[in-house]
């Protein structure tokens, strides 16, 4: 059992485990469930990814605010262009991971990965990097655990939603949990995920929640594709053997404690940020017209 | 402490845009169609607060007909609600409202109407993550959640009505996690809200309602 990321690396080097394998332990034991049906239900969430990832790509999806739509086919097609500047697998994680938002805006089925408002980055990004090294399903479903025991110390400890930390919270923890998965994905040890994690989370710090008219589409989409990019950067240098040198642990800490410093306008209302410019209230001006 | 398990963090897998605006919204809704027990046929929404402001653009209006349709929070038809909602025969109105001091700021009050002429009022309040609080039954201040098995129990304020109750579930051998009374004023009108660890059986619904000062019993499993 662990609380804290601490907990999690001295369960997983007593017994020599992975943080998925952690996880698992820690639901079969709450749970009472057995490994194969606690993978196969995370298999189920995986496919809903999946889709999710693919119907943006494939469909023209259309918001029901308006503010968002066919952004994801846009960078897909400079990625397939051979356009991309940042490379292959990162415009295609951006390009994914910003497709779920539409995806999620147009009411469509997603994966709450922690949030609505943030459930792009995680499914986007390992998606983009299966498809890059042909991945297994099963590891896939793997690294789905691994990045909820990330989810899961953060969600205790501090907090996962836009209303209480701002955007830090939502996408911050979204990527922090992918940046994770990442380095058990790639054979890197516990500890490196969770450097992976602090570095990702203490990127975005302070980052405020301040959605345009009040909806999840701008400036959300963007910050899922920027989000995707921090993970997978993240895990690069963690992978590298660069440590982070605030411990996980104390990153979350910090995370929570900046999210309870911003004021509400900045915290999921609509009145403070890019929600607050002029061009953003007339947005929301011309959404109320059109009632 | 609630435990949170990877589930939860890894989902709800749920229609999007909001989980509090359209998940939380639909639940909400749920509720108030399961304790109405029939077909609903006219219903108005009150919406307060954010829920006013934005409710087109987060679906919580489709969202709110999709769950007094019976609909999960996964259903991929919640989008097409008010097509569904006109070929069910189901007449709705909404209504952006001032929020009232001490709400919440996703609150909705649901006014229904059955098929048979039965009436609920309810309200809730969407409170983060598509959890829900039921904060108001016909006119009574209450607080529940619906996230657990749930007896609701309508009755007048005598004595003897919770023992009657809890041999009912003793009985079945149904342990009760919570249980609350909820009355406007003594030896009036209450609700006995009943949170239990077990499923519960409609049998117990009769076996409960053979007590003459219970009027209805509403159960969500």
């Amino acid at each position: 059992m662990f609380g804290s990321g601490k907990e999690l690396l001295a369960t997983c080097q007593n017994q020599r485990i992975k943080i998925s394998q952690a996880m698992i332990q820690r639901e079969q034991h709450l749970f009472e469930s057995c490994p194969d049906q606690l993978r196969n239900q995370m298999l189920q969430q995986w496919r809903v990814m999946e889709t999710s990832v693919e119907s943006a790509l494939n469909q023209s999806l259309t918001s029901m605010g308006g503010l968002i739509g066919g952004e994801a086919k846009k960078l897909m097609k400079r990625q397939q262009a051979g356009k991309a500047i940042c490379g292959d697998i990162t415009a295609k994680a951006v390009a994914y991971s910003m497709g779920v938002l539409e995806v999620n805006a147009s009411m469509g089925v997603i994966v709450a990965a922690p949030t609505a408002g943030s459930s792009g980055i995680l499914p986007g990004t390992l998606k983009a990097l299966q498809e890059e090294h042909s991945w297994e399903d099963t590891h896939m479903v793997d690294a789905l655990f691994c990045a909820s025991a990330i989810g899961l110390i953060i969600t205790e400890k501090a907090t996962v939603a836009g209303a209480e930390g701002g955007c830090q919270a939502e996408t911050g923890s979204a990527a922090a949990m992918t940046a994770a998965a990442i380095c058990e994905l790639m054979g890197a040890s516990p500890e490196v995920s969770l450097h992976a994690a602090a570095i990702c989370l203490k990127n975005v710090m302070g980052q405020v929640c301040d959605p345009i008219a009040g909806l999840v589409e701008a400036p959300c989409q963007k910050r899922n594709g920027i989000g995707a990019a921090n993970a997978l950067i993240s895990a690069e240098i963690a992978l590298a053997g660069v440590p982070s040198l605030i411990p996980f642990d104390e990153v979350v800490e910090a995370m929570g404690h900046v999210g309870r410093s911003l004021p509400e306008s900045l915290r999921e209302t609509a009145l403070g940020g890019v929600a607050a410019t002029p061009t953003g209230c007339a947005l929301k001006e011309k959404l109320r017209q059109k009632k | 402490m609630k435990r949170i398990s990877a589930f939860q963090v890894m989902g709800p897998v749920m229609i999007g845009p909001s989980s509090s605006h359209t998940a939380g919204a639909l639940r909400i809704a749920q509720i108030a169609a399961r304790i109405l027990k029939e077909t609903p046929k006219e219903v108005d929404f009150y919406l307060y607060g954010s829920f006013a402001e934005t409710y087109q653009g987060h679906g919580t209006d489709r969202a709110l007909l999709a769950g007094m349709l019976g609909y999960a929070t996964d259903h991929p038809d919640i989008r097409d609600a008010y097509r569904i909602a006109d070929e069910k025969q189901l007449t709705f109105r909404f209504f952006p409202t001032e929020l009232q001091e001490g709400m919440h700021p996703n609150t909705v009050a649901i006014k229904v109407v059955g098929t048979s002429g039965n009436n609920l009022s309810l309200a809730g309040a969407s409170i983060g993550g598509g959890e829900v609080v039921i904060t108001n039954i016909n006119g009574i201040s209450v607080a529940f959640t619906g996230e657990y098995p749930t007896l609701i129990v309508q009755q007048q304020d005598r004595p003897g009505v919770a023992a009657h109750i809890t041999s009912v579930l003793a009985g079945a051998g149904v342990n009760i996690g919570t249980i609350k009374m909820y009355r406007e004023y003594r030896g009036d009108r209450a609700f006995t809200i009943l949170e239990t660890d077990d499923r519960l059986d409609k049998e117990l619904v009769q076996q409960i309602l053979e007590n003459q000062h219970i009027h209805d019993v509403f159960m969500i499993d």
